[in-house]
């Protein structure tokens, strides 16, 4: 019998990997990809509530969720081209112009 | 059957997003994200959520991950991009971190997960109705000043990506 609490265990260890991805990685699209996997951890706990509560309220949100992840990655990604053409890299580590 | 279902897919979730994140080459990095965004897809299907999973085979999988390839494409990265890491020793407390953060969950998880009280919409009247059908009546009803800001935000976003990506 799958409960509640195996999807939630299973959201929290994606989502932590998410986080140690965006902590150990210096590429900034895999730092990006690693932002999406944390958002995919949290629609997952958000549509394994709305199961177990008997609610509708979890999809819709993670519908609304999706939406915001698909403009994030758009400007996103538009942001790291236009810091690629500047700079010709993507290393984080090289990135810090914004660095006092 | 169902509980199979979830151990395989929860599964190739986890080992997948441990390749993610030790992948060296891009490309791969982004299969195996596709990998995860298919497997949990088919966990929102156990969960009753055929729309959304749908969505997420169809958003996701399809739309935003060609997006990240074609980036990655474009920029020609290589591997060899990561070898200059000016913060390695930043790599082991990363990892310490990560299995403090988990086992905090797993506390919090262990005290007392709050379920608060029951909806109407419960798996058999979910069925008789259909899923999707419900979804888009909600959209238009209950959520329908979100969902019309939903579509402002996408317009901002498409015209913030065209600007910043136009050559100077």
């Amino acid at each position: 019998m799958i409960t509640v609490t195996h999807y939630i265990v299973l959201s929290a260890i994606l989502f932590t990997l998410g986080v140690v991805g965006v902590l150990i990685r210096r590429n900034a699209i895999v730092v990006f990809m690693c932002i999406e996997l944390m958002l995919n951890a949290v629609n997952l706990s958000f549509v394994a509530f709305a199961h177990y509560l008997h609610s509708m309220n979890g999809q819709l949100f993670v519908f609304f969720t999706m939406t915001v992840a698909a403009a994030e990655a758009a400007v996103g990604l538009a942001i790291i081209v236009a810091v690629f053409r500047n700079k010709e890299t993507v290393n984080i580590d090289d990135i810090n112009i914004m660095k006092w | 059957m169902e509980a199979y279902l979830f151990y395989i897919m929860a599964a190739v979730a986890v080992v997948s997003a441990v390749y993610l994140i030790f992948e060296k080459n891009p490309v791969y990095s982004i299969l195996y994200l596709v990998m995860i965004l298919i497997s949990i897809a088919v966990l929102y299907l156990l969960l009753g959520a055929q729309f959304i999973a749908a969505v997420q085979i169809i958003v996701y999988a399809g739309a935003i991950m060609v997006l990240f390839l074609f980036v990655v494409m474009l920029l020609n990265l290589s591997a060899k991009e990561e070898l200059k890491d000016a913060l390695s020793f930043q790599k082991i407390p990363a990892i310490v971190m990560g299995i403090v953060l988990l086992s905090a969950i797993g506390i919090i998880l262990r005290s007392k997960i709050p379920l608060g009280k029951q909806g109407e919409y419960t798996s058999a009247y979910v069925h008789d109705v259909g899923n999707t059908q419900l979804i888009g009546k909600l959209l238009f009803t209950k959520y329908l000043l979100p969902f019309e800001i939903t579509s402002i935000l996408l317009f901002i976003a498409a015209i913030g990506a065209i600007i910043l990506a136009k050559r100077k």
